[in-house]
């Protein structure tokens, strides 16, 4: 070992070579793909005084449309997280005809056009379509309110938990519940302690994902949305149409405000789900 | 507990894992179910547990029909091959989950529950793990863990299906002698499913030897390896040097040669001739039924084996026989084959 410390600490003897290659190629990477245009989003923002930066941010309109953004998306995640639970465990656990078409159908919101999903939903909700004329005489309205944004958000966002969860119940030995039976255990109570603690790390980062999803979308957003600013106005919304006035540096503040108010919350999230790890694992 | 097995059938598709089983474990018994891999061995443990149904036949505990209940409501202990701990708790909550989970007038204070989970955490000589998780422990704690966690239900039938298979040699004897202290301690009525022919002997009162999905000897450990009642136990416990034969007539043949043993009322056909390697003596190739050349002579340990290749009609056949101390063989030299005791079986044409 004729290397010193610091060399070391970079090159370790491994049977796993190419670390100074790939590690090259990935900070490259995400340095062109991701650091590069965020810096960008940073720089152009730093054009604005701190006072006009805080004057943008805090001006009602953008408060509104940030508050219906983030708030709509934790809505969103959270009935995604339920339901995708459902149908993840109704994926993995029983047989049923056309199993193959129902778990393909699941991705499609992957694959469509945001605009195409906004514009179906919004035929769909809309007081005449097939769904709205009959919530209509209840007196629910779905095409262009919060509402709406809602349905968009949790449409875009349902494969995310189901791809998330889905191996890792399948995963789950199914001696565990049998175990649990065996002792005594009703479903409710096997399903609460034994099942839910082992997904529950991914059901976090299913919601993680469903959520940075949610917040970001537009496309589909914008057609349901009705888009009366404080009320159906979301943020990226207002971004586009702050640049469409030309006002550069306002889209950017409001911009940078969504991005790192999403990194901490995807943080925070990210944390929880160690968190539940560590608890699944090994507790010191 | 006195557990009934009748006439059971259990079907996975085309595949049948128990054809008509029928059997009986008599109350406070330890049985060992043994028998190769795909015997029906674990699905007929899991049949008695509730975690599977048989397609026809009875399961009944004490004359009650059992299959009428759940696997929550049989009140049986049942120790899963892989252990299946609860990966989430720590020992004492996976003990304490079957005392956890009741409810309404079962419901027990905290402090019953703390009291029985530490005594038998003491029983299974654990206690000093109590605060562990089930990855911090080695296979044989986590056996322990899982035999404490079926226990705290204060079950009257205890199944174990492999509870040693995983465990390195060492730990699994010591388990195993353990084991059957605890059963003789405990109100209870195990039965166990192995593979291991070894652990089945030392362990059992009785030993249930399966092969495809059928029963084929039930008996104390001494008399299913003295008395075989089928080839295949004969087979499957034990080593077996298999002779070649013929009935023809009411007497044994190996081609043309008179051999001059017993059929032991074997009807007129091929037939096996069956004895324990120890029970076949090396003697002058002319006094005896079989003659053939040695091939080869290998030594493991304390034992030698030879490659003796008996000349017949239908080709040569080769043998393993093994080599008495103090008894010199050469390769490439005649050697005649005793057997002193021994048991013949027809041989099933396929």
């Amino acid at each position: 070992m004729s290397a010193s410390p610091s060399r070391i600490a970079f090159r370790q003897k491994s049977v796993i070579p190419g670390f100074g290659l790939t590690m090259g190629l990935t900070l490259t990477w995400l340095g062109l793909i991701v650091l590069l245009p965020l810096s960008a989003l940073f720089i152009k923002t730093s054009e604005l005084t701190f006072d006009r930066f805080i004057a943008i941010v805090t001006a009602t309109r953008t408060l509104h449309a940030l508050q219906v953004s983030f708030g709509l998306a934790l809505v969103a995640a959270l009935v995604n997280v339920v339901f995708g639970a459902i149908v993840v465990w109704v994926l993995v656990r029983y047989e049923f005809p056309f199993k193959k078409v129902v778990d393909a159908l699941i991705d499609i919101p992957f694959a469509l056009p945001t605009a195409v999903a906004g514009i179906a939903l919004t035929a769909l909700y809309a007081e005449n379509g097939w769904v709205g004329s009959l919530l209509a005489p209840l007196g629910i309205q779905v095409s262009f309110t919060p509402l709406g944004i809602v349905v968009a958000l949790v449409f875009i966002g349902l494969p995310f938990v189901v791809r998330t969860v889905q191996p890792v119940l399948a995963d789950l030995d199914q001696e565990l519940e049998e175990a649990a039976a065996s002792l005594g255990a009703s479903r409710p109570q096997t399903l609460v302690k034994v099942v839910l603690p082992s997904v529950w790390p991914a059901l976090l980062t299913g919601f993680a994902l469903a959520f940075a999803r949610a917040v970001g979308e537009y496309g589909s957003v914008i057609f349901i949305a009705g888009n009366l600013p404080g009320v159906s106005e979301i943020a990226p919304l207002l971004i586009v149409i702050r640049l469409e006035e030309f006002r550069y540096a306002d889209a950017t503040a409001i911009a940078t405000v969504m991005l790192v108010a999403s990194f901490l919350l995807l943080l925070i999230i990210n944390r929880l789900q160690r968190w539940a790890e560590l608890r699944g694992s090994r507790n010191a | 507990m006195t557990i009934d097995v009748v006439g059971v059938t259990k079907r996975f598709k085309t595949f049948t894992a128990l054809d008509h089983v029928n059997l009986t474990i008599h109350s406070g018994e330890l049985v060992a179910l043994l028998g190769p891999s795909g015997s029906g061995k674990t699905t007929l443990l899991r049949i008695i547990a509730g975690l599977e149904w048989p397609d026809t036949g009875e399961v009944r505990f004490d004359g009650e029909d059992a299959l009428a209940r759940s696997v929550r409501e049989r009140n049986v202990g049942f120790v899963f091959q892989h252990y299946a701990l609860f990966r989430h708790m720590n020992v004492f909550e996976n003990v304490a989950f079957g005392l956890r989970v009741r409810r309404g007038a079962d419901k027990l204070p905290e402090a019953a529950i703390r009291e029985k989970v530490n005594e038998l955490l003491s029983l299974v000589q654990i206690d000093w793990l109590a605060e562990r998780y089930p990855a911090q422990l080695s296979g044989g704690q986590r056996q322990r863990v899982a035999l404490a966690r079926a226990l705290a239900i204060s079950p009257k039938v205890l199944l174990l299906d492999e509870p040693f298979g995983a465990l390195d040699a060492k730990v699994r004897k010591e388990l195993r002698r353990w084991l059957r202290h605890l059963h003789e301690e405990l109100p209870v009525t195990s039965v166990l499913v192995t593979h291991d022919q070894e652990e089945a002997l030392e362990l059992a009162d009785r030993v249930v030897v399966m092969g495809h999905g059928k029963i084929e000897q039930v008996g104390s450990p001494a008399e299913v390896y003295d008395n075989p009642a089928t080839a295949f136990v004969h087979d499957f416990i034990g080593e077996t040097i298999a002779l070649p034969g013929e009935v023809r007539g009411g007497a044994l043949y190996f081609g043309t040669h008179a051999l001059g043993l017993d059929p032991q009322g074997v009807a007129d056909g091929p037939a096996r001739i069956l004895a324990r390697p120890h029970d076949v003596d090396l003697a002058d190739p002319g006094t005896t039924p079989f003659a053939g050349k040695v091939l080869a002579v290998r030594t493991f340990g304390p034992t030698r084996r030879a490659d003796v290749e008996l000349t017949s009609t239908g080709g040569p056949v080769v043998v393993e026989a093994a080599v008495p101390h103090g008894q010199t063989l050469l390769p490439g030299t005649q050697v005649g084959l005793l057997p002193r005791r021994y048991k013949v079986f027809s041989q099933p044409t396929r």
